[in-house]
């Protein structure tokens, strides 16, 4: 328990995009020469012959895959096609100045073999990649030769001189074009990423509502009936039978207390107080020692999220806890949450049995569900015979100092 | 016994007052706030104090934070803190800042008018209340501690002795003799190794070596 700056010992790798040339601002670009431009193109030239293997491959192992040999095909060289045009996104990125990201899916950690070419093939950048290759077979090609010869061949020189210029920003252009998404389409993923997952958190919001009001309905509002019922009775009773009344007050007593622990409980559903007090920290630790095992928790946060944020993280990890006592017969576990580089991040492990699928059950997707309104992602790890390691990250900003409660706020 | 009393809501606030002066007990500060509470804690005359944890201006955890802070200037000043909801965090932090003169309740309990003040002077007497609630929530997790080593009733018996009761209000609750009590106290002690003492310490202690404080 307490503060913890260190790494902790378990971490397991995003599948991370790669990682594009010089970001702008970071070191000032200034446009490559021609002789730079001539070796940007024997670098394409160089790559042609790959480039032509793994598209020959990547085409005959997707034929393939109707009869799963082509599988492991993919499996190999999709990501090689991957690698050899982002080299070409790089090169590009070089000429042209600005970023060309490489907008792959991310591919979890653990994916087994037939979900990882689900995930391939679902992807509409593995299709460009492969348009990509065609074009870059031909048209690309043609340029980067161009570029090249005019400069070998020496009488062409002059031509060289004004031509390598524009001609390998064209090659540019066209491999940006190919290997990344223009602005509106960036856009137009980004209003259905935000569609969708508006529509599943109004969904959430009205499905909590509905059980709240349920909740009350059923437990406090009834219990209270019952409190006002045995009061009124009593009230008629206490001059012909004082001692029944009494029975009834009592009795009515002993509903107010149950309407009060109904209500705490709804409480604790909608927003826990210690989750109030404390913020994440105190209430993951409160969670924390409420588990049936010992469950170390690891914090490193130098201020508090923002309060729906907040929420949204402490029941994402309370349901991987519940489930680390229900399913995984664990005999520890282990919370670490910090917030670095903008993005609050909490790891939930356990030594149990592993083979937890976030897909099976309604919990896991609920927490899905909640983080994603706020650009929130879950990752599971969880092999059979474990340990299981899950991964809930949200985007987001801390406020700087901690509050101090005794510090008058006005 | 001259008290104080923290509660920001106003209703509660005259209800417990009302309460404790029935209970012979003299309310010589009622505040809301946790400023006032400090100046209130300050005053040596005071004996003992009665806390809810939320309070103006923060409404987070300022009672106990002043539970925990006046029972560092005055070791064993006997401490009552009431709120809308218990946690087990809360309460090993509670009994973490000395041995007895402490207790933690939930605001319903006060409603059992005569088991509150009794739970209150068993306070101010130097013993432990916590509140079902919390013991509950203790009872039903770690499997493997010393604690399970205890019989259903020994554990039975140890839960009635974290709500501050005696051997005899055991013995009542339980339907059996206080002789019968004594023995189980006994083999509880013995089980989660706590040696003889003079005084009447090991009650308590049994009590936190099971909150694990």
């Amino acid at each position: 328990m307490g503060v913890m700056d260190d790494e902790p010992t378990l971490e397991i790798g995003t599948s991370a995009d790669e990682v594009v040339a010089d970001a702008p601002g970071a070191v000032p670009w200034a446009p490559p020469g021609r002789f730079k431009l001539t070796l940007y193109a024997g670098a394409h030239l160089l790559m042609v012959l790959p480039t032509l293997l793994f598209f020959v491959l990547s085409v005959v192992g997707g034929v393939l895959s109707i009869a799963w040999v082509g599988l492991p095909v993919l499996f190999l060289f999709v990501p090689a096609s991957r690698w050899i045009a982002t080299r070409h996104r790089n090169l590009a990125a070089a000429i042209l100045g600005t970023p060309v990201p490489a907008d792959y899916r991310p591919v979890p950690e653990g994916t087994h073999l037939p979900n990882r070419i689900a995930i391939y093939a679902l992807d509409p950048m593995t299709w460009r990649d492969l348009a990509w290759m065609l074009v870059s077979l031909t048209a690309g090609f043609v340029l980067s030769l161009l570029t090249f010869l005019l400069l070998v061949v020496i009488v062409t020189g002059a031509l060289w001189w004004y031509g390598a210029e524009p001609i390998m920003r064209a090659r540019a252009r066209l491999d940006r074009a190919l290997l990344s998404y223009g602005t509106t389409d960036r856009l137009e993923q980004r209003v259905q990423v935000l569609t969708e997952t508006r529509a599943s958190s109004i969904d959430h919001s009205a499905a909590e509502m509905r059980r709240i009001e349920r909740d009350l309905h059923d437990g406090a509002q009834a219990r209270l009936v019952a409190v006002g019922m045995s009061l009124g009775l009593a009230e008629s009773l206490f001059e012909t039978d004082p001692e029944r009344a009494q029975q009834l007050v009592s009795d009515a007593r002993a509903a107010t207390s149950g309407a009060l622990g109904d209500l705490r409980s709804v409480v604790r559903g909608i927003h826990p107080p210690v989750l109030a007090d404390r913020g994440i920290g105190g209430a993951v630790e409160a969670l924390a020692l409420d588990m049936p095992i010992p469950v170390t928790v690891m914090q490193y946060l130098p201020g508090r999220p923002p309060a729906p944020v907040e929420s949204a993280m402490y029941f994402a990890v309370a349901e991987c806890l519940a489930n680390v006592g229900k399913h995984s017969g664990a005999q520890r576990a282990w919370v670490d949450l910090r917030h670095a580089d903008g993005v609050l991040t909490a790891k939930v492990g356990d030594d149990g049995a592993g083979g937890a699928d976030p897909a099976r059950g309604t919990g896991m997707t609920g927490v899905m569900r909640r983080l994603s309104a706020f650009d929130g992602t879950m990752r599971v790890s969880s092999p059979e015979r474990g340990p299981t390691l899950i991964t809930l990250e949200v985007p987001c900003a801390l406020s700087s100092p901690k509050t101090t409660p005794s510090s008058p706020k006005g | 016994m001259r008290l104080v009393l923290a509660e920001d809501h106003a209703l509660l606030a005259e209800g417990l007052i009302r309460i404790l002066e029935a209970g012979g007990f003299s309310v010589v500060a009622s505040v809301d706030n946790a400023p006032e509470l400090e100046q209130a804690l300050a005053d040596p005359a005071v004996d003992a104090a009665v806390l809810d944890v939320r309070l103006h201006p923060s409404f987070t955890d300022e009672g106990l934070r002043a539970a925990v802070e006046v029972r560092r200037q005055r070791p064993g000043f006997p401490v009552m803190v009431l709120s809308q909801y218990v946690e087990h965090l809360y309460a090993r932090e509670l009994l973490a800042s000395g041995d007895g003169a402490i207790g933690y309740l939930l605001k319903d309990r006060v409603s059992d008018v005569a088991e509150f003040l009794d739970g209150l002077r068993r306070v101010i007497g130097g013993g432990t209340v916590i509140d079902p609630e919390v013991i509950a929530s203790i009872m039903a997790r770690r499997p493997e501690e010393p604690v399970d080593r205890l019989t259903a009733r020994e554990a039975e018996v140890l839960s009635l002795m974290a709500e501050g009761r005696s051997n005899a209000a055991i013995a009542t609750a339980l339907f059996v003799t206080e002789k019968a009590v004594a023995k189980h106290t006994n083999s509880i002690f013995t089980k989660l190794d706590l040696p003889i003492d003079i005084d009447d310490n090991r009650r308590v202690r049994a009590v936190l070596a099971w909150l694990r404080v």
